[in-house]
């Protein structure tokens, strides 16, 4: 399978819908194409379990590589191991369900559904790269169609948000660059040659010294894009700024951008170094979920409320990466895939309430259910999904994460302390989810304007079905995400491991 | 000889014969009238243009003080493109001008002055050529004749464009004094590194600093860019600054090698200055030519962080970023020249709400700006990256990370003027702008480069190849 289809399939949506007249055919032809993106995927998974059955056990399928600029090393090389495909997986289901919940934006609607399909191309781009120089081109392609969602549609401060995310993922990837540059200029692949190849430089052992000062160069810059603490702080702005399908992007898609670059690039490529440093990464990261859990409770936006639940949810991951077991990044990798979907469902159900209402505040909300039982049903499954019930994705995400920290083969106590404060901020996750669903769906209407309100529309109703779809599917089953993703990580954890002893 | 003569110089000889063809329309009774005339002037120079890529020569002349060879006359094309773009781009404020043939005959004559600069082998040919392309700017940045600004412009320009020159003569007879040539091969065969070396290549280095705006010599910058015409601005901020970067290559990397330790340190020291000055004075500007002014002597930092690296990666980092710069750069100042040629608004907070009246000119415009912000997938993008990754070969990676760090301040002010556009409301924004087709032209242009250039590689690997 020909992975340039994913970039192209979207880019050439996106180029197509330019020229057409009226919001209608723009969206028509937007839903179609991220239908084919969601097609492709499953294609994609498919022929990947085709290959693997078939006894194929290169470290990554479906290759392609082309020189591109040839005199200065740079390839364009794609390709896919079973995390790349989770992700891609993640992508095309957030796609399709932000095209269907912007089914009815007036406003601009070709420039909308450009940008999003733009954004959607730096996605796949990023998660298909093994080229550094392709894996960073994508990340920042991925950067400027957000800035211009969220200040040309957002809502409240949108200016501001709009900027700050725009100059913090910057600085992200700025700092990304220096250690692209850095490693590059320490690799070594024959006759003093260099190479930008992911695969090749997996093979070569980069000076210790080298790997000890560019990792935090390249963990921190993905770490931004993964709201790792304390470079959190456009989360909450740009997430509640944001019009609903690009809240849904942000947090389902471009933060995990983040904690797949700490995996790929950082983590596998800087083992030693990543070892060294992995007890900062994990104090950071136990620091995110905890402060991200705390400072949720005293949020009465709806939108706030997810937004730093998000800082705590992806802390997991960033736990999960830094304690270097198989089985906490496994964790990690469906944290990913499990917080993309939960959240966008979250997001998508905060803008139908906020779409009806025209408030986000939690005081002048209430009763909603009897109103829109629909879109409650979504918003509850989505808290229950994000406090972690068992029976959807949240639950075995991080509970795998938590086995993996807990039987860290340090087995000494700081793991297993990280990992027991980690777990106590399900509770308040707990209070603070019950009580901001509790407070909107039930009880009396908290206005009489609201009870002539309509519930969920088609489009609504099938974005919101198909992320619940997801997370039931890893909730019930996550055998076949476990099994997809396992083989990659081995990878990962081999390498250290082997430098390790 | 004469046949030499003849193909060696054609690119000169035909801008000559352009020159001398519009003296002549001058001369002539015949009243002319000026669509017509700059029809034919931009035909003219599309032809201009398009023989630079027929004849290719190769070889030298007056005794090897003039080159000529592939790269140059790819150097030379690229300063045709740029010419015609402006050419283009300038048709709406040219329209009702009264001084066409004059305008054209003094900015052609400073691009005749750049090729020779460029070609020259010798001291003395680049010193021609280099006044020759300096005096007519200031006659230009005069040529909105009714505006006082405009001759205040002109007036630094000058002043400053001769103490540069001083600095630079000054420098040259030093060097003369010390190596007794000024033929560069010859120079370079005598340099040792001695201080009285140093000094005088000190001088020189100022002078070229001031004609591509580096700090610290970059005060006349901002108040001439804003005073002049916009089409004398970008000139001067694309062509002229381009043509002299385009001599600076060799002359660092060849005829200066033997100094290559003291140079670096100075360019180190200029680039990382020019970055964070021209990005600070950026910040706060409110005047569009202002500040795409002090953007451009950003832009000048990281070039020079290119220049630094002493590589093939480096010399051709360089050339391949002024090609794509003279389409970022020209593409903003399309939009901008013909908004202030039919509403005569300058000031950014005149383009708010644009994108409501004019859509596709706010395209242009934000295209072009998040090229020069290096935002992929345009073609800035690459040339940033190359630059960088040039100057990180030497492996010195605080010049990386100041420099790295300085993009992201840069794309504030960048995107600033892209939130004005597309997000602020206003309740009489410029009205819809109806441009002729050759200004709409130009900008097809520089928007297919911006977009083309970066993702094909095939402009890179050719420039690379000459450079070997």
């Amino acid at each position: 399978m020909n992975l340039s289809l994913l970039i192209l399939l979207p880019l050439l949506t996106a180029v197509a819908i330019i020229p057409l007249k009226g919001a209608k055919p723009v969206r028509v032809i937007s839903l179609i194409s991220s239908s084919l993106q969601l097609l492709l995927a499953f294609a994609l998974l498919y022929f990947y379990w085709d290959e693997r059955s078939a006894g194929n056990t290169a470290t990554m399928l479906f290759e392609s590589n082309y020189a591109w600029y040839a005199s200065l090393h740079i390839n364009y090389h794609v390709g896919v191991d079973g995390i790349s495909i989770a992700m891609i997986l993640l992508t095309s289901f957030v796609v399709l369900a932000g095209v269907l919940v912007s089914w009815n934006v007036e406003k601009l609607s070709k420039e909308f559904f450009f940008l999003l399909l733009f954004l959607s191309v730096g996605a796949y781009g990023f998660f298909i790269s093994l080229d550094l120089f392709t894996l960073f081109f994508f990340l920042e392609v991925a950067v400027i169609p957000k800035f211009l969602l969220i200040g040309i549609w957002g809502s409240g401060k949108k200016e501001y948000s709009a900027m700050k995310l725009a100059l913090m993922l910057m600085a992200g990837s700025a700092l990304v660059f220096v250690g692209l540059i850095g490693l590059y200029l320490n690799t070594n692949a024959g006759n003093g040659q260099h190479t930008f190849d992911i695969l090749q430089i997996a093979q070569m052992n980069i000076p210790l010294s080298a790997q000890k000062f560019f990792f935090p160069f390249a963990f921190a810059g993905f770490g931004i894009f993964g709201a790792l603490f304390p470079f959190h702080t456009w989360v909450p702005d740009g997430h509640s700024s944001a019009p609903t399908a690009a809240s849904m992007f942000l947090a389902g898609i471009s933060m995990k951008l983040g904690g797949y670059g700490c995996l790929r690039m950082a983590t596998f490529l800087m083992p030693e170094a990543a070892h060294q440093y992995s007890w900062i990464i994990i104090v950071l990261a136990s620091i995110a979920i905890l402060y991200g859990a705390f400072a949720t409770m005293m949020q009465t936006d709806l939108k706030y409320i997810n937004a730093y639940s998000s800082v705590s949810h992806c802390g997991f991951v960033l736990l999960g990466i830094g304690m270097l077991t198989k089985t906490a990044i496994t964790g990690a990798v469906m944290q990913m895939v499990s917080h993309g979907l939960m959240t966008a469902l979250f997001f998508a159900g905060i803008g139908m309430i906020y779409d009806r209402t025209h408030t986000r505040q939690l005081s002048q909300l209430g009763g909603l259910l009897k109103v829109m039982p629909f879109i409650s049903t979504v918003f509850v499954i989505a808290g229950l999904c994000s406090l972690g019930l068992p029976g959807f994705s949240g639950f075995v995400a991080e509970v795998t994460v938590f086995m993996g920290g807990w039987s860290h083969e340090g087995a000494d106590n700081f793991y297993r302390i990280v990992t027991i404060i980690a777990c106590a901020s399900i509770v308040v996750t707990a209070v603070y989810i019950l009580r901001a669903v509790g407070k909107a769906i039930m009880g009396p209407l908290a206005s009489n304007d609201h009870s002539l309100l309509t519930d969920a529309k088609w489009n609504e109703r099938w974005a919101a079905a198909l992320l619940i779809i997801g997370i039931v599917a890893i909730g019930i089953a996550p055998f076949w995400l476990n099994d997809l993703v396992t083989p990659a990580t081995e990878t990962i954890v081999n390498k250290i491991s082997a430098i390790v002893k | 000889m004469l046949n030499d003569f003849l193909y060696l110089m054609n690119a000169e000889l035909l801008i000559t014969l352009i020159i001398f063809i519009l003296l002549f329309l001058k001369l002539s009774n015949e009243e002319w009238k000026n669509e017509g005339l700059l029809n034919f002037i931009n035909f003219l120079l599309f032809i201009n243009l398009a023989a630079g890529f027929f004849y290719i020569p190769n070889g030298n002349l007056f005794g090897d003080m003039f080159r000529a060879n592939e790269l140059l006359t790819f150097e030379k094309n690229l300063l045709n493109l740029g010419t015609l773009i402006i050419s283009l781009q300038s048709y709406d404020w040219l329209k009702n001008h009264k001084h066409v043939p004059e305008f054209y005959m003094l900015l052609l004559s400073t691009l005749l002055g750049m090729f020779f600069m460029i070609s020259s082998n010798n001291l003395l040919m680049f010193y021609l050529g280099l006044e020759l392309s300096t005096i007519p700017l200031a006659a230009l940045s005069n040529f909105d004749l009714d505006k006082r600004r405009s001759s205040e412009a002109a007036f630094k320009m000058i002043m400053s464009s001769a103490f540069s020159s001083g600095l630079l003569l000054f420098g040259i007879s030093m060097l003369y004094g010390a190596t007794g040539t000024l033929n560069f091969t010859g120079i370079k065969a005598h340099l040792s590194g001695n201080s009285f070396q140093v000094f005088s290549f000190i001088l020189l280095l100022a002078g070229f600093g001031f004609k591509i705006s580096a700090v610290p010599f970059h005060l006349w910058t901002a108040d001439v860019y804003e005073g002049s015409p916009v089409a004398v601005t970008s000139y001067f901020s694309v062509i002229s600054k381009g043509a002299v970067l385009f001599v600076m290559v060799p002359v660092f990397y060849n005829v200066f090698a033997p100094l290559a330790n003291s140079w670096y340190n100075m360019i180190f020291v200029i680039s990382v200055a020019t970055m964070i000055i021209g990005n600070l004075f950026a910040l706060r500007q409110q005047n569009m030519k202002r500040f795409l002014a002090f953007s451009s002597i950003a832009q000048i930092g990281f070039i020079l962080v290119g220049l630094s690296a002493q590589s093939t990666a480096g010399s051709s980092s360089v050339i391949f970023f002024i090609l794509i710069y003279i389409f970022s750069n020209l593409g903003a100042f399309g939009v901008i020249s013909l908004v202030s040629a039919i509403t005569g608004k300058e000031n950014m907070d005149d383009y708010r709400g644009f994108y409501k009246t004019n859509p596709v000119l706010s395209w242009v415009l934000a295209i072009s700006l998040f090229s020069l912000a290096g935002i992929p997938p345009l073609a800035g993008f690459f040339g940033k990256f190359f630059l960088l990754f040039a100057g990180a070969g030497k492996g010195n990676y605080s010049l990386i990370v100041i420099a790295a760090l300085n993009m992201v301040v840069s794309l504030y002010y960048y995107l600033k003027v892209i939130k004005i556009m597309f997000m602020d409301a206003n309740e009489h924004p410029i009205e819809k702008i109806k441009a002729h087709w050759q200004p709409k032209i130009a900008m097809a242009i520089c928007v297919g480069g911006i977009i083309i250039t970066g993702i094909a590689s095939g402009a890179y690997n050719y420039i690379h190849s000459l450079v070997k």
